[in-house]
């Protein structure tokens, strides 16, 4: 799966979750660009990104994930594409 | 919403739960407001968040308090001024195998692990207690799920030192305690983890991670469970079931196979699924469910194969069979209309999806349950909970008896030309008196169970009914009503509050049970209120009348009454005066009251 996929799919999760069509994501957002994004949103958010790849993050990665970018490419290498 | 029947898509529910949200309250205009207190052990938002959509999909729109993070206890116990500002109708305690302090080590005496049994249900008894004293309303309270791992593995249920051991003993604790407890539940989180999977319910990374008792995809199935036992304890349960014949009750079509080719009884595989179908739905009437029939078949035929030698269900465990080619839309209203009830209260279950899809956009109120294949009917209607069991009254045991005894009246009622020598025919006694310790349940579950015949559709708890009966304020009455058919039970309760200074009583509920209408029972309970008012000195009864969606019938009910209407507001609400005549004779003459 291209990074392009993976941010086109990764948009519709955060779309769905935040039930707003406006959202746009990028390698650089984060928390504070997204109004309804804080820390009890966010445990939903990854459970749903975890479901739309068929992945799971472990602890690790969820402390230091830092922005999308990152969370993509977890997503990318877990995948193996 | 078809999204939030079960069984349900979890991960839709969990991602989509904003929209869901938005469009549930698009759709319905009128809920019921419940104040719902969530005392957490763990974290709850997303709990609450599910917990809320499952509800307004039942039509309860819940206002929620959460405790700070694990302050469940606290709350209670120091008098946490927001949690008694808030008022809550219920409180939810939120707790899990996580919040248990204490367990046994390997080297602790029997002693010792009694002894911190003892602490640790001492702990949450006292808060029950607290509560029961402080707010007055029901409490649903989590069981403990099973730990995750098993130091002394198969030996962690048998010896006391094994902490599947320990939970057990502390869990039988709990439900005796709410055995001996009216208005407290057991939210079974030890079955529901278990059918989840523990493996996967206990995920260590939603633990440590975000403090969540279990892990976030199934919250949706917990929630669920959840919102069962608080629609129950709120009067929405339903309380019929409509069942399709072939291919639902039997394998085969009756019509065309025959009766003796009919799939039932212990020697096909087949035969065996649908003996236990059987099994269980006679089971459901056991506990008050009533069972009905809609099918497309000649009567016949119908009653033909529910004679099946090796079929559990008879004919006569039946209340109304609908059987004949009309479209099955048009049969589930007459079902209603015999049994009145709401089409709400009624389920449908068949395995045709065509004729659920006739039903479900004919009559959007009936609950029309995807039930899969045949091997899967009893867990997709057990999981359900429609009939969520709270309380197992005598009435309930009884019902479908006492509905039959109706039925059978109305048969009667036919051959009499005259209504009141109908009446007489009945052999009617009832009885009207204060509330009663035994009856408590039955009148709490009326008051929030009664939609149709009730002026004020004032919900109360049982606490509530208990402060009132216990209180010099106000005057009680339930009544009682048995006929040569049978005892129909507790069926109506008024209650008046005291008005001293005007020597009035106000009417602040007045309702009864649709299956007595037309029995004289409404003049029966004014005789008694007059009574009452007369021992005590009062002169002036005043009723009110609040519309509903449901209870148009009584609109006109206390002019009926000899009241006279004295206020009538925008919005249809009326009030209505009777001043006690001295010579007030008994309006009542077909039943025999025994006070």
């Amino acid at each position: 799966m291209s990074r392009e996929e993976v941010f086109a799919r990764l948009n519709d999760v955060f779309r769905d979750v935040f039930d707003d069509d406006g959202i746009t994501v990028t390698d650089a957002t984060t928390a504070d660009d997204i109004e309804e994004w804080d820390s009890l949103e966010h445990i939903n958010l990854l459970a749903a990104v975890e479901q739309e790849f068929g992945m799971k993050f472990n602890m690790g990665q969820v402390v230091s994930m830092k922005n999308v970018g990152e969370m993509a490419d977890i997503i990318i290498a877990q995948l193996g594409a | 919403m078809k999204e939030l029947e079960y069984p349900f898509d979890s991960e839709y529910i969990l991602k989509k739960s904003k929209k869901i949200r938005r469009q549930l309250l698009e759709e319905r205009s009128e809920f019921l407001h419940r104040k719902i207190a969530v005392l957490g052990g763990s974290t709850t938002h997303d709990i609450v968040r599910v917990l809320e959509l499952f509800l307004l999909n039942q039509g309860i729109q819940p206002e929620f308090y959460e405790s700070e993070y694990a302050q469940y206890w606290q709350d209670v116990m120091f008098d946490n001024p927001q949690l008694t500002g808030f008022a809550p109708d219920l409180i939810y305690i939120h707790t899990s195998n996580r919040n248990v302090v204490k367990y046994p080590s390997a080297a602790s005496s029997e002693a010792e692990i009694d002894a911190m049994l003892e602490e640790q249900y001492g702990h949450f008894a006292a808060m029950w207690d607290k509560i029961a004293d402080r707010y007055h309303c029901p409490v649903i309270q989590n069981n403990f799920e099973y730990p995750f791992y098993r130091v002394l593995g198969n030996r962690e249920a048998v010896l006391p030192q094994g902490r599947i051991s320990f939970l057990n003993r502390l869990n039988g604790m709990f439900y005796q305690y709410a055995r001996e407890h009216e208005d407290f539940y057991i939210n079974d989180i030890n079955y529901i983890s278990a059918a989840y999977g523990l493996d996967r319910w206990a995920d260590p990374f939603y633990w440590h991670m975000y403090k969540y008792a279990m892990c976030m995809q199934a919250v949706p199935e917990f929630a669920y469970n959840l919102s069962n036992i608080v629609k129950a304890v709120f009067g929405k349960n339903k309380k019929a079931l409509v069942l399709d014949l072939d291919n639902t009750l039997w394998g085969g079509v009756v019509g065309d196979d025959g009766v003796e080719n009919l799939e039932i009884g212990q020697e096909t595989s087949m035969g065996q699924v649908y003996s236990e179908f059987q099994g269980y739905l006679k089971a459901q009437k056991d506990i008050g469910v009533m069972l009905n029939v809609n099918s497309k078949n000649e009567y016949d035929n119908a009653v033909a194969g529910l004679q099946h030698p090796d079929g559990l269900l008879r004919p006569d465990d039946f209340l109304v069979i609908k059987a004949n080619w009309e479209p099955k839309s048009g049969n589930m209203a007459a079902i209603a209309q015999e049994l009145n009830i709401l089409p709400e209260s009624l389920v449908f279950v068949d395995d045709n999806p065509a004729e659920r899809d006739i039903v479900s956009v004919q009559m959007p109120e009936v609950a029309v349950p995807d039930i899969g294949t045949p091997e899967q009917y009893i867990r997709v209607l057990d999981h359900a909970g429609f009939f969520e069991v709270t309380n197992l009254s005598e009435d309930d045991r009884r019902r479908s008896e006492m509905y039959r005894a109706n039925i059978e009246r109305a048969r009667q009622q036919q051959s009499f030309g005259d209504y009141q020598e109908y009446l007489r025919s009945l052999e009617m006694r009832g009885t009207i008196r204060a509330f009663e310790p035994i009856c408590m349940a039955r009148i709490a579950q009326l008051t929030n169970k009664s939609n149709q015949f009730n002026l004020t559709t004032r919900r109360y708890t049982q606490s509530d009914i208990e402060r009132f009966a216990a209180s010099e304020e106000y005057i009680t009455r339930y009544g009682r009503l048995e006929d040569k058919f049978g005892d129909n039970g507790v069926v109506s309760v008024v209650i008046g509050r005291k008005d001293e200074a005007a020597s009035a009583l106000h009417l602040e509920l007045w309702l009864m049970s649709c299956r007595v209408l037309k029995r004289d029972m409404e003049y029966a309970m004014l005789d008694g209120m007059v009574r009452a008012c007369r021992a005590c000195g009062l002169k002036t009864l005043f009723g009110y009348y609040y519309p509903t969606a449901k209870n148009a019938m009584v609109k006109e009910f206390y002019g009926e009454m000899g009241f006279v209407k004295t206020q009538e507001a925008a919005d249809g609400s009326t009030t209505w005066r009777f001043d006690i005549p001295d010579d007030y004779a008994d309006r009542n003459t077909v039943i025999a009251v025994n006070a």
